[in-house]
Protein backbone atom coordinates (compact mmCIF):
# COMPACT_ATOMS: atom_id res chain seq x y z
CA UNK A 1 0.00 0.00 0.00
CA UNK A 2 3.01 2.22 0.81
CA UNK A 3 3.98 2.22 -2.55
CA UNK A 4 0.62 4.06 -3.67
CA UNK A 5 0.93 6.46 -0.60
CA UNK A 6 4.42 7.55 -1.50
CA UNK A 7 3.61 7.83 -5.68
CA UNK A 8 0.33 9.88 -4.73
CA UNK A 9 1.89 12.86 -6.65
CA UNK A 10 2.07 10.80 -10.08
CA UNK A 11 -1.40 9.29 -9.42
CA UNK A 12 -2.89 12.52 -8.75
CA UNK A 13 -1.22 14.05 -11.82
CA UNK A 14 -2.39 10.17 -14.08
CA UNK A 15 -5.60 11.39 -12.52
CA UNK A 16 -5.63 15.24 -14.18
CA UNK A 17 -4.10 14.02 -17.64
CA UNK A 18 -7.06 11.38 -17.87
CA UNK A 19 -9.88 14.04 -16.88
CA UNK A 20 -8.53 16.52 -18.98
CA UNK A 21 -8.37 14.05 -21.86
CA UNK A 22 -11.51 12.77 -21.37
CA UNK A 23 -13.56 16.07 -20.93
CA UNK A 24 -11.78 17.87 -23.59
CA UNK A 25 -12.56 14.86 -25.95
CA UNK A 26 -16.19 14.47 -24.79
CA UNK A 27 -16.96 18.06 -25.02
CA UNK A 28 -16.22 17.71 -28.97
CA UNK A 29 -17.44 14.36 -29.45
CA UNK A 30 -20.69 15.79 -28.17
CA UNK A 31 -21.00 18.40 -30.74
CA UNK A 32 -19.18 16.83 -33.78
CA UNK A 33 -21.98 13.74 -32.62
CA UNK A 34 -25.18 15.81 -32.33
CA UNK A 35 -24.82 17.50 -35.46
CA UNK A 36 -23.71 13.74 -37.19
CA UNK A 37 -27.29 12.88 -36.03
CA UNK A 38 -28.77 15.78 -37.50
CA UNK A 39 -27.09 14.48 -40.80
CA UNK A 40 -28.38 10.85 -40.42
CA UNK A 41 -31.96 12.40 -39.99
CA UNK A 42 -31.73 15.09 -42.58
CA UNK A 43 -34.05 14.81 -45.26
CA UNK A 44 -30.92 15.44 -47.74
CA UNK A 45 -29.73 12.24 -49.17
CA UNK A 46 -25.81 12.81 -49.91
CA UNK A 47 -25.96 13.88 -45.77
CA UNK A 48 -27.54 11.05 -44.80
CA UNK A 49 -25.00 9.03 -46.83
CA UNK A 50 -21.90 10.93 -45.17
CA UNK A 51 -23.33 10.37 -41.85
CA UNK A 52 -24.10 6.61 -42.15
CA UNK A 53 -20.65 6.13 -43.78
CA UNK A 54 -18.93 8.02 -41.23
CA UNK A 55 -20.38 6.62 -38.46
CA UNK A 56 -20.09 2.67 -39.53
CA UNK A 57 -16.45 3.04 -40.26
CA UNK A 58 -15.51 4.72 -37.42
CA UNK A 59 -17.54 2.73 -34.99
CA UNK A 60 -16.25 -0.36 -36.17
CA UNK A 61 -12.47 0.00 -36.18
CA UNK A 62 -10.89 -1.33 -32.97
CA UNK A 63 -9.73 2.20 -31.14
CA UNK A 64 -5.94 0.95 -30.78
CA UNK A 65 -6.04 0.65 -34.72
CA UNK A 66 -7.54 4.27 -35.21
CA UNK A 67 -4.53 5.60 -32.93
CA UNK A 68 -2.10 3.74 -34.85
CA UNK A 69 -3.42 4.79 -38.23
CA UNK A 70 -3.68 8.84 -37.36
CA UNK A 71 -0.70 8.95 -35.35
CA UNK A 72 1.82 7.18 -37.68
CA UNK A 73 0.24 7.25 -40.84
CA UNK A 74 -0.90 11.55 -41.47
CA UNK A 75 2.62 12.39 -40.73
CA UNK A 76 3.47 10.36 -43.72
CA UNK A 77 1.08 12.83 -46.29
CA UNK A 78 2.93 16.01 -43.67
CA UNK A 79 0.19 16.54 -41.20
CA UNK A 80 2.16 16.61 -37.74
CA UNK A 81 0.56 17.43 -34.54
CA UNK A 82 1.19 17.10 -30.99
CA UNK A 83 0.56 13.59 -29.43
CA UNK A 84 -1.79 15.18 -27.32
CA UNK A 85 -3.62 16.64 -30.05
CA UNK A 86 -4.00 13.27 -31.93
CA UNK A 87 -5.28 11.64 -29.00
CA UNK A 88 -8.14 14.06 -28.51
CA UNK A 89 -8.88 13.68 -32.26
CA UNK A 90 -8.82 10.04 -32.73
CA UNK A 91 -11.16 9.89 -29.13
CA UNK A 92 -13.16 12.32 -30.50
CA UNK A 93 -13.84 10.68 -33.86
CA UNK A 94 -14.71 7.34 -32.17
CA UNK A 95 -16.62 8.52 -29.19
CA UNK A 96 -18.98 10.92 -31.59
CA UNK A 97 -20.24 7.92 -33.54
CA UNK A 98 -21.47 6.40 -30.20
CA UNK A 99 -23.20 9.80 -29.19
CA UNK A 100 -24.27 10.48 -32.54
CA UNK A 101 -26.23 7.15 -32.76
CA UNK A 102 -27.83 7.54 -29.33
CA UNK A 103 -28.71 11.23 -30.29
CA UNK A 104 -30.59 9.58 -32.94
CA UNK A 105 -32.15 7.10 -31.00
CA UNK A 106 -33.37 10.09 -28.42
CA UNK A 107 -34.83 11.96 -31.77
CA UNK A 108 -36.75 9.02 -33.26
CA UNK A 109 -38.36 8.74 -29.82
CA UNK A 110 -39.56 12.33 -30.43
CA UNK A 111 -43.73 11.70 -31.98
CA UNK A 112 -43.45 12.90 -34.88
CA UNK A 113 -46.43 15.48 -34.30
CA UNK A 114 -43.67 18.09 -32.62
CA UNK A 115 -41.71 17.66 -35.70
CA UNK A 116 -44.91 18.31 -37.97
CA UNK A 117 -46.00 21.26 -35.89
CA UNK A 118 -43.10 22.46 -35.67
CA UNK A 119 -43.20 22.86 -39.68
CA UNK A 120 -46.77 23.98 -39.50
CA UNK A 121 -45.19 27.02 -37.39
CA UNK A 122 -42.64 27.80 -40.59
CA UNK A 123 -39.21 26.44 -38.70
CA UNK A 124 -37.19 25.40 -41.37
CA UNK A 125 -35.29 22.20 -40.36
CA UNK A 126 -32.18 22.74 -38.31
CA UNK A 127 -34.17 24.87 -36.26
CA UNK A 128 -37.11 22.71 -36.20
CA UNK A 129 -34.27 19.62 -35.08
CA UNK A 130 -32.13 22.95 -33.00
CA UNK A 131 -35.00 24.01 -31.07
CA UNK A 132 -37.85 21.47 -30.62
CA UNK A 133 -37.05 17.71 -31.50
CA UNK A 134 -33.31 17.95 -29.96
CA UNK A 135 -34.05 19.61 -26.77
CA UNK A 136 -36.38 16.86 -25.88
CA UNK A 137 -34.13 13.89 -27.44
CA UNK A 138 -31.20 14.63 -25.74
CA UNK A 139 -33.34 14.92 -22.23
CA UNK A 140 -34.14 10.64 -22.99
CA UNK A 141 -30.91 10.06 -23.52
CA UNK A 142 -29.18 11.28 -20.82
CA UNK A 143 -27.83 7.72 -19.34
CA UNK A 144 -26.86 6.14 -22.43
CA UNK A 145 -24.69 9.41 -23.23
CA UNK A 146 -23.49 8.91 -19.17
CA UNK A 147 -22.48 5.31 -20.35
CA UNK A 148 -20.47 6.76 -23.28
CA UNK A 149 -18.60 9.03 -21.24
CA UNK A 150 -17.51 6.39 -18.48
CA UNK A 151 -16.60 4.14 -21.59
CA UNK A 152 -14.52 7.39 -22.95
CA UNK A 153 -12.56 7.66 -19.29
CA UNK A 154 -11.50 4.35 -19.43
CA UNK A 155 -11.00 4.46 -23.19
CA UNK A 156 -8.44 7.16 -23.55
CA UNK A 157 -5.83 4.85 -21.34
CA UNK A 158 -4.81 3.32 -25.09
CA UNK A 159 -3.97 6.44 -25.48
CA UNK A 160 -0.79 4.81 -23.62
CA UNK A 161 0.30 3.30 -26.90
CA UNK A 162 1.26 6.74 -29.00
CA UNK A 163 3.06 7.92 -25.24
CA UNK A 164 0.30 10.18 -24.58
CA UNK A 165 0.24 10.56 -20.51
CA UNK A 166 -2.41 9.54 -18.51
CA UNK A 167 -3.55 7.25 -15.48
CA UNK A 168 -2.51 4.07 -16.89
CA UNK A 169 0.45 5.52 -18.60
CA UNK A 170 1.57 6.99 -14.81
CA UNK A 171 1.23 3.55 -13.25
CA UNK A 172 3.57 1.43 -15.77
CA UNK A 173 6.16 3.99 -14.67
CA UNK A 174 5.66 3.63 -11.26
CA UNK A 175 5.17 -0.18 -11.80
CA UNK A 176 8.70 -0.35 -13.66
CA UNK A 177 10.13 1.95 -11.49
CA UNK A 178 9.50 0.20 -8.07
CA UNK A 179 9.35 -2.95 -9.69
CA UNK A 180 5.77 -3.35 -7.63
CA UNK A 181 3.21 -4.74 -9.80
CA UNK A 182 -0.02 -5.36 -8.22
CA UNK A 183 -0.51 -2.88 -5.47
CA UNK A 184 1.06 -0.24 -7.94
CA UNK A 185 -2.53 -1.99 -10.43
CA UNK A 186 -4.58 -2.24 -7.93
CA UNK A 187 -4.10 1.80 -7.07
CA UNK A 188 -4.81 2.38 -10.62
CA UNK A 189 -8.22 0.52 -10.05
CA UNK A 190 -9.08 2.74 -7.61
CA UNK A 191 -8.06 5.65 -9.18
CA UNK A 192 -10.43 5.04 -12.57
CA UNK A 193 -12.99 4.21 -9.93
CA UNK A 194 -12.98 7.23 -8.08
CA UNK A 195 -13.61 9.14 -11.82
CA UNK A 196 -16.22 6.48 -12.72
CA UNK A 197 -18.19 6.34 -10.10
CA UNK A 198 -18.88 10.19 -9.08
CA UNK A 199 -19.40 10.24 -13.07
CA UNK A 200 -22.33 8.04 -12.88
CA UNK A 201 -23.70 9.81 -9.77
CA UNK A 202 -23.54 13.23 -11.44
CA UNK A 203 -25.26 11.48 -14.81
CA UNK A 204 -28.06 10.01 -12.52
CA UNK A 205 -28.40 13.75 -10.49
CA UNK A 206 -28.37 15.30 -14.53
CA UNK A 207 -30.74 12.90 -15.51
CA UNK A 208 -33.52 14.04 -11.92
CA UNK A 209 -32.92 17.62 -13.08
CA UNK A 210 -33.62 17.71 -16.63
CA UNK A 211 -36.42 15.45 -16.54
CA UNK A 212 -39.56 16.36 -18.25
CA UNK A 213 -42.19 16.82 -15.72
CA UNK A 214 -45.39 15.20 -17.71
CA UNK B 1 -20.41 -42.03 -62.07
CA UNK B 2 -19.46 -40.04 -65.65
CA UNK B 3 -18.38 -37.36 -63.67
CA UNK B 4 -15.87 -39.61 -61.30
CA UNK B 5 -14.51 -41.43 -64.08
CA UNK B 6 -12.08 -38.38 -65.02
CA UNK B 7 -10.45 -38.04 -61.72
CA UNK B 8 -8.86 -41.60 -61.85
CA UNK B 9 -6.18 -40.43 -63.86
CA UNK B 10 -5.90 -37.61 -61.62
CA UNK B 11 -5.44 -38.82 -58.84
CA UNK B 12 -3.08 -41.77 -60.33
CA UNK B 13 -1.00 -38.68 -62.20
CA UNK B 14 -1.00 -37.32 -58.62
CA UNK B 15 -0.14 -40.28 -56.40
CA UNK B 16 2.99 -41.23 -59.31
CA UNK B 17 4.03 -36.92 -58.98
CA UNK B 18 3.84 -37.15 -54.83
CA UNK B 19 6.06 -40.77 -55.00
CA UNK B 20 8.67 -38.81 -57.88
CA UNK B 21 8.95 -36.04 -55.30
CA UNK B 22 9.60 -38.26 -52.39
CA UNK B 23 12.58 -40.04 -54.42
CA UNK B 24 13.74 -36.76 -55.42
CA UNK B 25 13.48 -35.51 -51.73
CA UNK B 26 15.63 -38.73 -50.86
CA UNK B 27 18.25 -39.02 -53.13
CA UNK B 28 19.98 -35.67 -51.78
CA UNK B 29 19.61 -37.12 -47.94
CA UNK B 30 21.10 -40.12 -48.39
CA UNK B 31 24.51 -38.19 -50.18
CA UNK B 32 24.09 -35.47 -47.11
CA UNK B 33 24.56 -37.72 -44.64
CA UNK B 34 27.53 -39.59 -46.46
CA UNK B 35 29.22 -36.74 -46.09
CA UNK B 36 28.42 -35.09 -43.15
CA UNK B 37 29.01 -38.69 -41.24
CA UNK B 38 33.07 -38.21 -43.01
CA UNK B 39 33.16 -34.43 -41.35
CA UNK B 40 31.52 -35.46 -38.23
CA UNK B 41 33.89 -35.09 -34.94
CA UNK B 42 33.64 -37.28 -32.51
CA UNK B 43 32.27 -36.51 -28.71
CA UNK B 44 32.92 -38.66 -25.69
CA UNK B 45 29.42 -40.73 -24.95
CA UNK B 46 26.63 -38.70 -22.54
CA UNK B 47 27.61 -35.45 -23.35
CA UNK B 48 25.43 -32.83 -24.60
CA UNK B 49 27.46 -32.64 -27.97
CA UNK B 50 27.40 -36.30 -28.41
CA UNK B 51 23.69 -36.22 -27.55
CA UNK B 52 22.71 -33.49 -30.07
CA UNK B 53 24.72 -34.86 -32.80
CA UNK B 54 22.94 -38.06 -32.32
CA UNK B 55 19.69 -36.49 -32.67
CA UNK B 56 20.99 -34.59 -35.55
CA UNK B 57 19.66 -30.96 -34.41
CA UNK B 58 19.70 -28.16 -32.10
CA UNK B 59 16.89 -26.65 -31.04
CA UNK B 60 18.33 -22.78 -30.54
CA UNK B 61 15.90 -20.25 -29.06
CA UNK B 62 16.21 -16.84 -30.47
CA UNK B 63 14.65 -13.29 -31.08
CA UNK B 64 12.69 -12.93 -34.33
CA UNK B 65 11.76 -9.42 -33.90
CA UNK B 66 15.46 -7.08 -33.85
CA UNK B 67 16.64 -6.10 -37.32
CA UNK B 68 20.09 -7.36 -37.73
CA UNK B 69 20.31 -9.36 -34.36
CA UNK B 70 17.64 -12.23 -34.77
CA UNK B 71 14.86 -11.30 -37.47
CA UNK B 72 12.18 -13.77 -38.68
CA UNK B 73 12.06 -13.42 -42.39
CA UNK B 74 8.51 -13.18 -43.61
CA UNK B 75 8.48 -14.31 -47.08
CA UNK B 76 11.45 -17.29 -46.84
CA UNK B 77 10.68 -18.18 -42.82
CA UNK B 78 14.39 -17.86 -42.51
CA UNK B 79 15.92 -16.55 -39.08
CA UNK B 80 18.59 -13.61 -40.10
CA UNK B 81 21.13 -11.80 -38.15
CA UNK B 82 23.93 -11.76 -35.66
CA UNK B 83 22.28 -14.45 -33.08
CA UNK B 84 21.75 -16.80 -35.61
CA UNK B 85 25.07 -17.02 -37.17
CA UNK B 86 26.57 -17.52 -34.07
CA UNK B 87 24.32 -20.22 -33.34
CA UNK B 88 25.50 -21.57 -36.99
CA UNK B 89 29.22 -21.24 -35.68
CA UNK B 90 27.81 -23.41 -32.73
CA UNK B 91 26.38 -25.98 -35.22
CA UNK B 92 28.69 -26.31 -37.67
CA UNK B 93 31.46 -27.48 -34.34
CA UNK B 94 28.82 -30.06 -33.21
CA UNK B 95 27.64 -31.47 -36.48
CA UNK B 96 30.84 -30.40 -38.69
CA UNK B 97 31.03 -28.82 -42.10
CA UNK B 98 31.08 -25.05 -42.27
CA UNK B 99 28.94 -22.54 -40.67
CA UNK B 100 27.23 -21.51 -44.04
CA UNK B 101 25.73 -25.09 -44.48
CA UNK B 102 24.68 -25.85 -40.67
CA UNK B 103 21.65 -23.85 -41.41
CA UNK B 104 19.20 -26.93 -41.48
CA UNK B 105 20.67 -28.43 -38.71
CA UNK B 106 19.28 -25.99 -36.26
CA UNK B 107 15.74 -25.27 -35.71
CA UNK B 108 14.81 -21.63 -34.21
CA UNK B 109 12.58 -21.02 -31.83
CA UNK B 110 11.42 -17.51 -30.72
CA UNK B 111 12.06 -16.61 -26.93
CA UNK B 112 11.42 -13.32 -25.45
CA UNK B 113 13.22 -11.71 -22.59
CA UNK B 114 10.97 -12.39 -20.01
CA UNK B 115 11.06 -16.78 -21.28
CA UNK B 116 14.36 -17.28 -21.62
CA UNK B 117 15.70 -18.92 -18.59
CA UNK B 118 12.36 -20.92 -18.43
CA UNK B 119 12.96 -22.52 -21.90
CA UNK B 120 16.27 -23.07 -20.78
CA UNK B 121 15.05 -25.15 -17.60
CA UNK B 122 12.87 -26.70 -19.06
CA UNK B 123 14.49 -28.34 -22.28
CA UNK B 124 12.23 -26.30 -24.79
CA UNK B 125 15.49 -25.48 -26.39
CA UNK B 126 19.22 -26.50 -26.11
CA UNK B 127 20.91 -22.98 -25.88
CA UNK B 128 19.69 -19.43 -26.33
CA UNK B 129 21.30 -16.91 -28.63
CA UNK B 130 19.28 -13.90 -28.02
CA UNK B 131 20.80 -10.70 -26.95
CA UNK B 132 20.82 -12.20 -23.86
CA UNK B 133 22.51 -9.91 -21.30
CA UNK B 134 25.11 -12.25 -18.87
CA UNK B 135 23.59 -11.20 -15.30
CA UNK B 136 23.84 -12.69 -11.72
CA UNK B 137 20.54 -12.78 -11.10
CA UNK B 138 20.30 -14.74 -14.64
CA UNK B 139 23.21 -16.88 -13.88
CA UNK B 140 21.39 -18.17 -10.73
CA UNK B 141 19.28 -20.36 -13.03
CA UNK B 142 21.33 -20.88 -16.13
CA UNK B 143 24.81 -20.67 -17.34
CA UNK B 144 26.15 -18.83 -19.69
CA UNK B 145 29.02 -19.39 -22.86
CA UNK B 146 30.63 -16.50 -24.05
CA UNK B 147 30.26 -12.97 -23.83
CA UNK B 148 30.51 -13.38 -27.59
CA UNK B 149 29.09 -9.59 -28.16
CA UNK B 150 29.14 -6.53 -25.68
CA UNK B 151 26.32 -4.57 -26.48
CA UNK B 152 26.10 -0.81 -25.15
CA UNK B 153 23.08 1.59 -24.85
CA UNK B 154 23.89 4.23 -27.51
CA UNK B 155 21.78 6.61 -29.40
CA UNK B 156 20.31 6.09 -33.07
CA UNK B 157 19.74 10.15 -34.77
CA UNK B 158 19.11 11.26 -38.39
CA UNK B 159 21.89 10.99 -40.64
CA UNK B 160 22.05 14.84 -40.80
CA UNK B 161 21.64 15.47 -36.89
CA UNK B 162 25.05 16.85 -35.93
CA UNK B 163 23.34 18.40 -32.28
CA UNK B 164 23.62 14.87 -30.87
CA UNK B 165 26.48 13.06 -30.01
CA UNK B 166 26.77 12.60 -26.47
CA UNK B 167 23.81 11.20 -24.27
CA UNK B 168 24.61 14.85 -22.54
CA UNK B 169 23.60 16.21 -25.49
CA UNK B 170 19.85 14.55 -25.38
CA UNK B 171 18.98 17.34 -22.27
CA UNK B 172 16.04 19.41 -23.85
CA UNK B 173 15.87 17.10 -26.59
CA UNK B 174 12.87 14.05 -27.04
CA UNK B 175 14.22 10.57 -26.81
CA UNK B 176 11.80 7.85 -27.67
CA UNK B 177 12.52 4.18 -26.86
CA UNK B 178 10.45 0.57 -25.48
CA UNK B 179 7.99 1.28 -22.77
CA UNK B 180 8.92 0.02 -19.28
CA UNK B 181 12.32 -1.00 -20.72
CA UNK B 182 16.04 -0.68 -19.27
CA UNK B 183 17.04 1.72 -21.29
CA UNK B 184 14.29 4.06 -20.94
CA UNK B 185 14.78 4.09 -17.31
CA UNK B 186 18.14 4.96 -17.32
CA UNK B 187 17.22 8.18 -19.28
CA UNK B 188 14.81 9.02 -17.27
CA UNK B 189 17.25 9.24 -14.81
CA UNK B 190 20.64 9.95 -16.50
CA UNK B 191 18.72 12.86 -17.79
CA UNK B 192 15.95 13.68 -16.26
CA UNK B 193 15.61 17.19 -18.87
CA UNK B 194 15.02 14.98 -21.89
CA UNK B 195 11.62 14.56 -23.14
CA UNK B 196 11.22 10.53 -22.75
CA UNK B 197 8.39 8.84 -25.59
CA UNK B 198 7.60 5.82 -24.85
CA UNK B 199 6.44 2.55 -28.01
CA UNK B 200 5.78 -1.16 -27.33
CA UNK B 201 8.61 -1.70 -30.15
CA UNK B 202 11.77 0.00 -31.62
CA UNK B 203 10.38 -0.21 -34.59
CA UNK B 204 7.98 2.46 -33.86
CA UNK B 205 10.33 4.60 -31.95
CA UNK B 206 12.30 4.37 -35.41
CA UNK B 207 8.70 5.83 -37.64
CA UNK B 208 9.13 8.30 -34.76
CA UNK B 209 12.41 9.04 -35.72
CA UNK B 210 12.07 9.34 -39.60
CA UNK B 211 8.40 11.18 -38.94
CA UNK B 212 10.72 13.62 -37.48
CA UNK B 213 8.77 13.50 -34.24
CA UNK B 214 11.45 12.70 -32.35
CA UNK B 215 15.02 13.51 -31.91
CA UNK B 216 16.75 10.30 -30.83
CA UNK B 217 15.89 6.64 -30.03
CA UNK B 218 17.86 4.72 -27.37
CA UNK B 219 18.75 1.22 -26.73
CA UNK B 220 21.95 -1.34 -27.18
CA UNK B 221 23.94 -0.29 -29.81
CA UNK B 222 23.39 -4.06 -31.59
CA UNK B 223 20.03 -3.06 -32.18
CA UNK B 224 20.33 0.47 -33.27
CA UNK B 225 23.01 -0.78 -35.79
CA UNK B 226 20.71 -3.22 -36.93
CA UNK B 227 17.66 -0.22 -37.96
CA UNK B 228 20.78 1.75 -39.03
CA UNK B 229 21.86 -1.21 -41.42
CA UNK B 230 18.42 -1.17 -42.81
CA UNK B 231 18.36 2.19 -43.67
CA UNK B 232 21.82 3.34 -43.72
CA UNK B 233 21.67 6.71 -45.77
CA UNK B 234 18.48 8.28 -43.26
CA UNK B 235 19.75 6.89 -39.64
CA UNK B 236 23.10 6.46 -37.89
CA UNK B 237 24.23 5.36 -34.58
CA UNK B 238 26.25 8.09 -32.87
CA UNK B 239 28.75 5.69 -30.61
CA UNK B 240 28.36 7.23 -27.53
CA UNK B 241 28.25 4.03 -25.44
CA UNK B 242 26.99 4.45 -21.74
CA UNK B 243 26.16 1.07 -20.26
CA UNK B 244 27.55 -2.57 -20.90
CA UNK B 245 25.84 -5.53 -21.87
CA UNK B 246 27.85 -8.36 -22.53
CA UNK B 247 25.65 -11.03 -24.35
CA UNK B 248 26.11 -14.65 -23.98
CA UNK B 249 24.72 -17.89 -25.19
CA UNK B 250 22.50 -19.50 -22.16
CA UNK B 251 22.61 -22.91 -21.64
CA UNK B 252 21.69 -25.25 -18.77
CA UNK B 253 23.58 -24.61 -15.15
CA UNK B 254 25.78 -27.05 -14.51
CA UNK B 255 26.52 -28.47 -17.85
CA UNK B 256 30.36 -27.45 -18.10
CA UNK B 257 31.37 -29.92 -20.67
CA UNK B 258 29.13 -28.30 -22.38
CA UNK B 259 30.06 -24.70 -21.51
CA UNK B 260 33.46 -25.38 -22.51
CA UNK B 261 32.70 -26.12 -25.72
CA UNK B 262 30.86 -23.54 -26.74
CA UNK B 263 33.89 -21.12 -25.09
CA UNK B 264 36.18 -22.80 -27.24
CA UNK B 265 34.47 -22.66 -30.72
CA UNK B 266 33.42 -19.02 -29.59
CA UNK B 267 37.58 -18.64 -29.27
CA UNK B 268 38.32 -20.06 -32.77
CA UNK B 269 35.55 -18.39 -34.10
CA UNK B 270 37.62 -14.88 -33.31
CA UNK B 271 40.87 -16.12 -34.43
CA UNK B 272 39.68 -17.76 -37.91
CA UNK B 273 37.78 -15.01 -39.18
CA UNK B 274 34.34 -17.03 -38.61
CA UNK B 275 33.13 -14.15 -36.07
CA UNK B 276 33.99 -10.90 -38.11
CA UNK B 277 32.48 -12.72 -41.12
CA UNK B 278 29.19 -13.39 -38.91
CA UNK B 279 29.32 -9.36 -37.96
CA UNK B 280 30.08 -8.14 -41.42
CA UNK B 281 27.16 -10.22 -43.05
CA UNK B 282 24.82 -8.93 -40.58
CA UNK B 283 25.34 -6.08 -37.99
CA UNK B 284 27.95 -4.47 -40.26
CA UNK B 285 25.75 -3.79 -43.14
CA UNK B 286 25.30 -0.52 -40.88
CA UNK B 287 28.46 0.89 -42.23
CA UNK B 288 29.89 0.29 -38.77
CA UNK B 289 33.46 -1.79 -38.40
CA UNK B 290 33.60 -5.07 -37.05
CA UNK B 291 34.57 -4.80 -32.99
CA UNK B 292 37.58 -6.52 -31.60
CA UNK B 293 35.48 -9.49 -29.92
CA UNK B 294 34.92 -9.68 -26.61
CA UNK B 295 37.23 -12.50 -24.57
CA UNK B 296 34.94 -15.12 -23.07
CA UNK B 297 34.38 -15.31 -18.98
CA UNK B 298 35.29 -19.14 -18.27
CA UNK B 299 33.50 -18.15 -13.90
CA UNK B 300 33.53 -20.62 -11.81
CA UNK B 301 29.57 -22.51 -12.35
CA UNK B 302 27.03 -22.58 -9.31
CA UNK B 303 27.32 -26.32 -10.24
CA UNK B 304 23.69 -28.07 -11.66
CA UNK B 305 20.41 -26.77 -10.27
CA UNK B 306 19.33 -28.61 -7.26
CA UNK B 307 16.42 -27.30 -6.32
CA UNK B 308 12.77 -28.47 -7.05
CA UNK B 309 13.17 -27.20 -10.53
CA UNK B 310 16.48 -29.16 -10.99
CA UNK B 311 14.19 -32.39 -10.15
CA UNK B 312 12.51 -31.36 -13.26
CA UNK B 313 15.80 -30.91 -14.75
CA UNK B 314 16.68 -34.55 -14.25
CA UNK B 315 14.13 -35.84 -15.37
CA UNK B 316 14.11 -34.05 -18.94
CA UNK B 317 17.96 -35.02 -19.11
CA UNK B 318 17.19 -38.47 -18.40
CA UNK B 319 14.14 -38.49 -21.76
CA UNK B 320 16.92 -36.70 -23.87
CA UNK B 321 19.31 -39.35 -23.09
CA UNK B 322 17.13 -42.20 -23.61
CA UNK B 323 16.45 -40.47 -27.42
CA UNK B 324 19.74 -40.17 -27.91
CA UNK B 325 20.41 -44.16 -27.36
CA UNK B 326 17.18 -44.44 -29.56
CA UNK B 327 18.90 -42.60 -32.16
CA UNK B 328 22.01 -43.97 -32.03
CA UNK B 329 20.80 -47.72 -32.49
CA UNK B 330 19.01 -47.13 -35.59
CA UNK B 331 22.10 -45.04 -36.75
CA UNK B 332 24.26 -47.99 -36.07
CA UNK B 333 21.60 -50.47 -37.81
CA UNK B 334 21.39 -48.40 -40.86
Amino acid sequence: MSVVLDNLDLYLLGMRDTVVLTVVSFALAFLVGVVVAGFRVSPVPPLRAVGAFYVNTARNTPLILLLFLFYFGFPKVGLNFAPFTWAVMVLTIYTATFVAETVRAGINSVSQGQGEAARALGLSFPQMLGLVVLPQAIRTVIQPLGSIFIALIRNSALVTVISVSNLSKTADQIATDTAIFVPVYLGVAVAYLLLTLPSGLAVGYLERRLAIKR
Amino acid sequence: MKKQRWLIPIVLLTVALMGAACGSDDEPTVGGSTDSTTAKPAFAAGTTMAALQAKGKIVVGTKFDQPGLGQKNPLTGDVEGFDPEIAKIIAAGIFGGSPADAGDKIEFKETTSPNRELFIENGTVDIVAATYTINDARKQRIDFAGPYYVAHQDIMVKADDTSINSVADLAGKRVCSVRNSTPAGRIRTMVPDATLQEFDTYTLCKEELLNGRTDAVTTDDAILLGFASENPTALKVVGNQFSTEPYGIGLKRGDEAFRTFINDLLEQSYSNGQWKAAFDETLGKSGNEAPTPPPVDRYTSAGPATTVAGGATTTTVAATTTTATEETTTTTSA
